[in-house]
């Protein structure tokens, strides 16, 4: 453990790599192992993983440092599901060997991962999920099942999988978490066209899929808790990062309503406003949320800004479709593509009113997250359940 | 392309621990002298105002002089402060001068710019102190931008001005300039009105013949007017999110006892969607009120901006509380015993004080550049 590290710390080692890796003449995957090695990828993980033990506040002094010398970033958004959700999965469960293996190529992004969780029987309801992991006499797994809405599949290395070990046990506790090696012969990884005609997302075919043992993160049948972890990063990356007024879905309409003066009718006028003043309340509850991350003092209004934004992005580009008239007819392509970037914002009108469709359904419904706040936040009484004490393979399905 | 234009500066959105202190000590004498019995047996008395509970508020705590430099006998602190003091006010609906007198009455005064001596330094000495209250002449439903339209002569009558039966001094906006008028000189009547909200008296003023001090002349009167006004709209927010606060938690707070069918009502999924989307809408008006505040206390050039934005988003969210509290305590909510109606009445009330969020979204429409057809 070495001495406190302080922002002047970080600094300081900040400007050694730079020293040692000038940007300029560096390779950008050299770069990024470097900086890896140097503990200043992601500060509050341990030494010797790309971190420091310090503060997680004082990362944005390492990428303000980084960004003034114009070094190359990990790309951050190719990939998301690693960052968020596998990483602080294999740290917290992982073991020694699994963290040394799995954390540098996935930060440095040499190693892109999906997550194999939801599938077309579970959904909402994810821990009633059917597809099976069997051990064998050696001890390694046999996995076979149907996953779905997994985006990145095709381009990814690794898999964060969760599959149903004992069939026995009540749904939540017979459940275990895995790492699958999408290059499997038994992983068969196809594009899911979705309404706005192009494919962000797979449906993945799992049939004899082997898995060793050394690939399973945390204990088995504690799957389930493991897998809390991952979709409790995955609420927090959707709603942390700073956004600039009319920085979202309500920048392209307010720009086209400064343009285009004979698209002006009264009652758009009135809807837009309404829809402008939630748009910007909302950055400022975003911009909050962030301030008490800083301070130290992280309040559960993670939760609620996706539900703000779904609607949000939602009502503006349903507003903008009406509002651009024989415009809003129009559609941009219906051509199916497989991005491997999505922008929500991106493309037309149509495709923005398309897209933010599936924003109150992705990530936990909205429905959903609305129990999560009232049982969690509120503190109010779950409804009474019939599933919680049954052998998963006695449920109705 | 046309660029949105961008705050100047990152507004401190969070609390500090002075004003969390702040915050206890205004809960704890408001938990005190201001249950709801003791509120609901008020508004049915001649009086609902409680000298003692102003004293130990303006006086005691020193809440009066929250925006008043010490060099005027106030605290020199902020809107930062004085919103802090609103969230509770509005949270136990306890009525009190305060929004009327220590924030827009003084924050008039303050734009003056009379300096430290004069009539009008002399009057936020004593505003400041707690030892009078005085309230600006217009009816309680002005807008900032409405000003203007609030002149009257020094003969004549304004409808509607909160907290006016209370108040020492009146300061009547005239086309000459801004007058002090005694509540007591000759010449002076003012009327209670039997108004919606029993929390926040209204009063009708009117003046024949009275003599008062003139303040100022008639654009810096006019200039300093607006100001009281966005300063009372600006805080009026955080008033709202009090209100907001309290109806949603006494809401939880009930739905999870109340049992009907062999179960809490809160665990009906209708019910705890209708609570979770309220509580998001909380979460959300703490940040536009915290914006207002933040932008009046620095004096940033987006105050008029970020109290639009307040208003035009926080009346609604009172409102909507208000009513779901009163809806979710089923026949309970719809007594007179039950206090309820109070944050019912408050809340309507409020969203039609300084303007409603339909005339704030219009100014967001010309201070945002989004211009009607």
């Amino acid at each position: 453990m070495s001495p406190a590290v302080d922002a002047t710390e970080v600094r300081r080692r900040t400007h050694e790599l730079l020293a040692a890796h000038p940007p300029a003449t560096t390779g950008r995957t050299d770069f990024l192992k470097a900086r890896f090695d140097a503990g200043l990828a992601w500060v509050h993980y341990p030494e010797g993983l790309g971190g420091l033990d310090a503060p997680r506040s004082l990362q944005q002094v390492v990428d303000a440092e980084l960004a003034a010398a114009d070094a190359p970033d990990n790309d951050p958004r190719r990939i998301g599901i690693g960052l968020g959700m596998a990483a602080p999965t294999i740290l917290g469960f992982g073991t020694d060997e699994q963290k040394r293996r799995f954390l540098r190529p996935l930060w440095v992004g040499e190693e892109v991962w999906c997550q194999l969780f939801s599938e077309p029987g579970a959904g909402s309801d994810l821990a009633a999920l059917a597809t099976r992991a069997v051990q064998g006499d050696d001890g390694d797994w046999t996995v076979d099942g149907q996953k779905v809405w997994t985006s990145s599949a095709h381009v990814a290395r690794w898999a964060i999988l969760i599959a149903r070990t004992d069939p026995d046990l009540p749904k939540h506790r017979g459940i275990s978490y895995f790492i699958c090696d999408m290059t499997d012969p038994g992983v068969d990884v196809r594009p899911l066209r979705q309404i706005t005609g192009e494919a962000e997302f797979n449906e993945v075919f799992l049939s004899g899929v082997r898995i060793p043992d050394s690939h399973r993160l945390g204990p088995v049948g504690e799957g389930w808790k493991v897998a809390q972890t991952t979709l409790m990063n995955e609420r927090v990356s959707i709603g942390g990062s700073r956004i600039p007024r009319e920085g979202g879905m309500i920048g392209p309409v307010s720009t086209t309503w400064r343009e285009r003066p004979g698209l002006r009718t009264h009652d758009t006028h009135q809807r837009l406003l309404t829809l402008w003043v939630e748009a910007e309340v909302a950055r400022l509850t975003g911009e909050r949320l962030r301030q008490q991350l800083v301070a130290g003092q992280p309040g559960p209004e993670g939760s609620g800004m996706k539900l703000a934004f779904a609607r949000l992005n939602q009502e503006i580009s349903g507003l903008e479709v009406e509002l651009l008239g024989d415009e809003g007819l129009l559609y941009g392509d219906w051509t199916m593509v497989r991005p491997e970037l999505v922008d929500f914002t991106g493309r037309d009108a149509g495709y923005r009113y398309l897209r933010s469709k599936g924003n109150s359904i992705e990530g936990g419904t909205s429905e959903v997250l609305l129990n999560i706040v009232a049982e969690r936040v509120l503190g109010l009484p779950a409804e009474p359940r019939n599933d919680k004490d049954v052998a998963w393979k006695d449920l109705s399905r | 392309m046309t660029v949105p234009t961008q705050p100047p500066a990152t507004p401190d959105l969070l609390y500090s621990q002075d004003e969390e202190d702040l915050r206890s000590a205004v809960r704890a004498l408001l938990a005190d002298r201001a249950d709801a019995p003791t509120v609901i047996a008020a508004t049915e008395s001649d009086t609902p105002y409680d000298p003692r509970l102003w004293e130990a508020l303006a006086t005691g705590i020193g809440a009066a002089g929250l925006l008043v430099p010490e060099k005027l006998g106030g605290q020199g602190a902020s809107h930062r402060e004085a919103a802090v003091v609103l969230e509770e006010l509005g949270r136990s609906v306890a009525p009190a001068p305060y929004l009327t007198s220590s924030v827009v009455a003084t924050e008039t005064l303050l734009a003056l710019a009379g300096g430290e001596d004069g009539p009008a330094a002399a009057l936020l000495r004593e505003l400041a102190s707690g030892a009078r209250t005085a309230v600006l002449a217009v009816p309680f439903a002005t807008p900032p931008a409405g000003a203007d339209a609030a002149l009257t002569s020094r003969d004549g009558t304004v409808r509607g001005i909160a907290d006016a039966a209370a108040a020492d001094v009146l300061l009547v906006p005239t086309p000459k300039g801004l007058y002090a008028v005694g509540a007591a000189a000759p010449g002076v009547a003012v009327e209670p009105l039997v108004p919606l909200d029993l929390t926040r008296p209204l009063a009708t003023l009117t003046l024949s013949g009275a003599t008062g001090t003139l303040l100022a002349d008639a654009v810096t009167s006019a200039t300093a007017v607006r100001r009281g006004l966005l300063a009372g709209a600006g805080l009026l927010a955080s008033e709202q999110l009090g209100i907001a606060e309290w109806c949603l938690a006494e809401t939880v707070r009930y739905t999870r006892e109340r049992h009907q069918f062999n179960r809490p009502v809160g665990s009906f999924q209708s019910l705890k969607h209708r609570m979770a989307q309220l509580w998001l809408e909380v979460v959300s008006a703490r940040a536009a009120a915290r914006n207002a505040a933040d932008a009046l206390a620095t004096d940033s050039p987006d105050a008029p901006l970020a109290v639009a934005v307040a208003q035009a988003y926080c009346s609604g969210v009172a409102v909507h509380a208000a009513e779901e509290c009163v809806q979710l305590h089923g026949g309970i909510g719809m007594t007179w015993e039950h206090p309820a109606h109070l944050y019912l009445k408050r809340a309507k009330a409020d969203s039609v004080a300084y303007g409603s969020a339909g005339s704030h979204r219009e100014a967001v429409a010309e201070l945002a550049e989004l211009p009607a057809p």
